[in-house]
């Protein structure tokens, strides 16, 4: 390994993505599959973003599925990406989990180079530009759609960012959610969700919506109280990413599913 | 035909090194010394942008005197070689060593081999774990290289500076005494810095993963005082 010094003409800045391309540090991307061959491989399925008063709330399910087999049971797709801001993962697992390493390393290396951190929308479109670049393999059945979310500390308000394979990228301002759960997880924080939630609040409804994602939707994992599996949920304000600790989360589904029984019961 | 001159190759390293001294001896020093929890790097630096320290990885500082388009160069080159190393293996496969060693045959070679010596002295520090000790590295424009566990000091005046940090130098001082004491070894006695002088960050166990922290002015001067 040398020195990685580049002559002005092509010093490849603060870009990550660049310099690998110029080390040929990165593998080249797998051969193309033949037309119409379909691998099953473990795909992440159900992440929610939603804001609160003081930032953004995010939460993803653990369960990764191959066709109808559950690949892991204990997935982890919700990310820090760098101090304030997260990055949660749906489609193909693999890929996506590399993609988020690649991210988290290419925030950090921009911040150091610089000497200044990359602004929430500059974070946005850096990782808008790697589902981009990822078009070909989503073309061919192993899609990545990230869901990123934020504190902006310029502006002071939560903000949260939603992809589409293509890396179309669109700003939600109050919450979000992919993966093959989405839609119902959705609709669940669009029945709870109000301006001005608490982070207790905003947590429960994280909560909720993935309960009734797990319930509809055979790909997404509910709470699994037998091995202790809980969803993984991280908040992030001013303060910077903090992830939310597994026996509150628990606490948190046990109270759940008790509101369920009672309501039952009567 | 003309015959091109002849010149002693001691001479042309001698050449070298004095220019190369005295580019350094322009600029200003640094200092950087273990206190009980960590590594404080202390430089002379009016500036607030154009920084002498920063952060390569989790555990590892760079420090530059002399010219500082040349020792910028070389520190975004060890960011560059730290974070494709981690990238490629893993975050814990990333030692300062193997960087200080890339340092110093570089500057070797352009010592050697170039018209012009690289008028920089570079300090590479690693905040050790539990099991390995703290490590400071010292590579001098000619590709020397030191290792030191105690304190390293560079720059044009730094065989000065060293006796007055070596006087003064505990083990076990915490960050306001090494910093305090840093301050006034780079200052001389006839003389004091103010905060507003000083360029100072730490590496410092209890910072989380990123150990490397900037210690700005309000907080300095506190520390100073």
């Amino acid at each position: 390994m040398a020195l990685p010094l580049f002559p002005p003409e092509s010093d490849p800045g603060p870009d990550f993505v660049g310099l690998l391309r110029m080390t040929a540090g990165r593998a080249d991307p797998p051969a193309r599959l033949e037309a119409g061959a379909s691998v099953q491989v473990p795909h992440g399925t159900t992440v929610v973003a939603l804001r609160y008063a003081d930032g953004i709330v995010m939460a993803g399910d653990r369960r990764a599925t191959a066709g109808n087999i559950i690949a892991h049971h204990a997935m982890e797709k919700v990310f820090p990406a760098d101090r304030h801001s997260a990055v949660a993962i749906a489609g193909t697992a693999g890929m996506a989990v590399e993609m988020v390493r690649l991210f988290q390393v290419q925030l950090e290396h921009y911040e150091k180079v610089e000497g200044s951190v990359l602004s929430l929308e500059g974070k946005a479109n850096q990782l808008a530009q790697m589902v981009r670049q990822h078009l070909p393999m989503a073309m061919q059945g192993l899609a990545v759609v990230p869901l990123f979310a934020g504190y902006d500390t310029a502006r002071g308000v939560g903000r949260i960012f939603n992809y589409d394979v293509t890396g179309g990228h669109y700003e939600d301002t109050d919450f979000q959610a992919t993966g093959s759960g989405g839609r119902d997880a959705r609709n669940t924080i669009k029945l709870g969700w109000r301006e001005g939630l608490s982070r207790d609040e905003a947590v429960d409804l994280a909560i909720q919506s993935l309960y009734e994602a797990a319930d509809e939707d055979s790909a997404t994992g509910g709470p699994d109280p037998v091995r202790g599996i809980y969803p993984l949920i991280a908040v992030v304000d001013a303060q910077g990413y903090q992830p939310v600790p597994e026996a509150e989360v628990a606490e948190r589904f046990g109270a759940l599913i008790a509101g369920k029984q009672a309501e039952r019961a009567q | 035909m003309s015959m091109p001159y002849y010149v002693a190759p001691e001479q042309v390293m001698k050449d070298r090194a004095e220019y190369a001294q005295k580019g350094i001896a322009r600029g200003r020093s640094l200092v950087a010394t273990t206190y009980d929890t960590g590594i404080a790097i202390v430089a002379e630096n009016p500036s607030r942008s154009l920084h002498k320290i920063s952060e390569i990885y989790d555990r590892i500082a760079f420090g530059g005197v002399g010219k500082y388009n040349e020792y910028d160069q070389l520190r975004v080159a060890g960011v560059r070689h730290a974070d494709t190393k981690g990238y490629a293996y893993s975050r814990e496969d990333v030692d300062a060593r193997s960087l200080a060693n890339l340092y110093a045959q570089y500057l070797g070679n352009v010592f050697t081999h170039e018209m012009k010596p690289l008028e920089v002295e570079i300090l590479v520090a690693e905040l050790g774990d539990g099991e390995s000790p703290n490590q400071l590295y010292h590579i001098a424009y000619e590709g020397t290289i030191t290792d030191e566990d105690r304190f390293a000091v560079l720059g044009g005046d730094a065989e000065t500076i060293t006796e007055r940090v070596a006087a003064a130098w505990q083990g076990d001082w915490d960050m306001a005494a090494a910093l305090k004491a840093a301050a006034e070894a780079l200052a001389g006695p006839d003389r004091t810095l103010a905060a507003g002088d000083l360029e100072v960050a730490t590496l410092s166990r209890g910072n989380g993963r990123r150990t490397f922290l900037r210690i700005e002015e309000p907080e300095l001067a506190q520390l100073l005082a």
